[in-house]
């Protein structure tokens, strides 16, 4: 960890890795794509729908790794003051943000033709749009605190806190929708998966995690440069000043 | 020096609240009309009322609460006051935790006494009321000490009276929901009832470290 604790060392890191990364997230997508939306099996209840689970499953998934991942940064940030772990989270907040509006929005087009509604209270929705509105405040905070140095640790406190309370919310939210649905729509344990739709899913979920992984890094090292650029502006501005009172 | 410190932020917060009327009385105002217009949206339907009450009082007490919370650090942090209480040399956890029990007592715990008169408006019987007083007194806790931590982390935001509740209420969601669970009553209100206490306690334990974290940052 302290090897990457110069940008430059992670940035020439960053550089390698990423042409493999974005290369293997190509091809996951290119056998993933077609194998989940053509040639794998409709669902015997549900038909055509199902596929939506291709997208919906691994954004979901991602939504949460990707607030765990906020958390994790956080913490990192807080304690040990790594000057990479801040970047990290930066990065992170609207990637996350975003596969959680897409499990929002899948989940409403998927709900449509299975529920005949676009919207329902069920417990996994609820949870996501409280996850979504946990991501808002987090940009929100670091958006509206003026010295990013405040606003990088205020937003990190934020997130610790609503890393310990995200399984909270999920375990109060299931409480409250046994007691509110007690025939819940979706069954609790589910049909265990035919491997003809499992294998699909699984490719899904390995390429949408590549390319969550591609873009932070694209994201981090983006951020770096803009660091950089902003370092050697600021120092022209103090060189233009001090020559300006020199003369 | 902890135990000053502490004794001295709470007495002047509860003493300057006291000294303007509105300190306390405000908060408690809105959450009486906030009360006063679901009847008016909703029409007059005893049974609605009374199946909705639990979550509607629940709910303008949660806004009750924020509404307070604006200027917890405001006034502190501009005349330095803050600086001189996180430089003081006493754990400044402890002064979170002031901070938290003075909000409780000058705004939540009005709420709570007047808790009835929600009751009474939505026509619920004495157990209902008794209820709902209760889930209030247990889970307001948590609301102060979370709207506290809220209020640190905006107190360097020149207008953070709307970010607050956008950072604090997804936060509140378990409290909204386990003390509308004890209560609305049924089978399930004493486990209920079990959580909003343990959401309480832990809030007022991680309420006032991160809180701390937050003053600290604020003065830095």
């Amino acid at each position: 960890m302290h090897y990457l604790a110069n940008p430059a060392r992670f940035v020439s890191l960053a550089d390698r890795l990423l042409p493999w990364l974005a290369a293997a997230t190509a091809l996951a997508f290119l056998v993933g794509l077609p194998y989940a939306l053509l040639f794998s099996p409709p669902d015997y209840q549900q038909g055509e729908t199902v596929r939506i689970m291709y997208i919906h499953v691994p954004s979901a998934y991602l939504a949460t790794m990707g607030y765990l991942g906020l958390g994790i940064a956080s913490a990192v940030w807080l304690i040990w003051r790594h000057p990479l772990a801040d970047l990290a989270a930066v990065a992170l907040a609207p990637v996350g943000a975003l596969f959680t509006g897409l499990t929002l929005v899948t989940g409403a087009v998927w709900g449509k033709p299975t529920w005949g509604t676009w919207w329902v209270w069920d417990a996994r929705l609820t949870s996501m749009l409280v996850l979504f509105f946990l991501y808002l405040g987090y940009m929100a905070l670091r958006e509206a605190i003026e010295d990013p140095d405040k606003a990088g640790k205020a937003a990190a406190i934020l997130s610790l806190v609503g890393l310990i309370n995200l399984p909270i919310i999920k375990f109060s939210v299931d409480w409250w929708n046994t007691l509110h649905q007690p025939a819940s729509l979706l069954r609790r344990d589910g049909p265990a998966m035919d491997p003809s739709m499992l294998t699909p899913l699984l490719i899904m979920l390995g390429a949408f995690s590549l390319y969550f992984v591609t873009v932070i890094l694209w994201r981090i090292k983006a951020a770096v440069a803009a660091k950089r650029v902003d370092g050697l502006r600021r120092a022209r501005a103090h060189a233009a000043q001090r020559a300006r009172t020199a003369a | 020096m902890g135990a000053r410190v502490f004794a001295a932020t709470l007495g002047q917060d509860v003493r300057l609240a006291l000294a303007q009327a509105g300190g306390t009385l405000m908060p408690l105002m809105f959450f009486l009309v906030v009360l006063a217009l679901f009847p008016l949206g909703l029409g007059s339907d005893s049974a609605l009322l009374t199946r909705v009450a639990p979550a509607v009082a629940w709910v303008a007490a949660l806004l009750a609460a924020l509404l307070a919370l604006d200027r917890l650090f405001g006034a502190d942090f501009e005349d330095g006051t803050l600086d001189q209480l996180v430089t003081a040399g006493a754990p400044v956890a402890l002064v979170a935790l002031a901070k938290t029990l003075a909000h409780w007592l000058v705004t939540a715990l009005p709420l709570v006494v007047a808790s009835p008169i929600a009751g009474i408006l939505f026509q619920l019987d004495g157990d209902a009321i008794a209820r709902l007083a209760l889930s209030l007194a247990l889970g307001t806790p948590a609301l102060s000490a979370i709207g506290t931590l809220g209020a640190a982390l905006t107190v360097m935001v020149r207008r953070g009276g709307v970010l607050v509740p956008i950072l604090v209420l997804p936060l509140l969601v378990p409290v909204l929901i386990f003390g509308v669970g004890a209560a609305a009553g049924g089978a399930q209100a004493m486990q209920a009832f079990y959580f909003v206490g343990a959401l309480s306690m832990g809030a007022l334990v991680v309420g006032p470290v991160a809180t701390a974290a937050a003053l600290r940052l604020a003065v830095a």
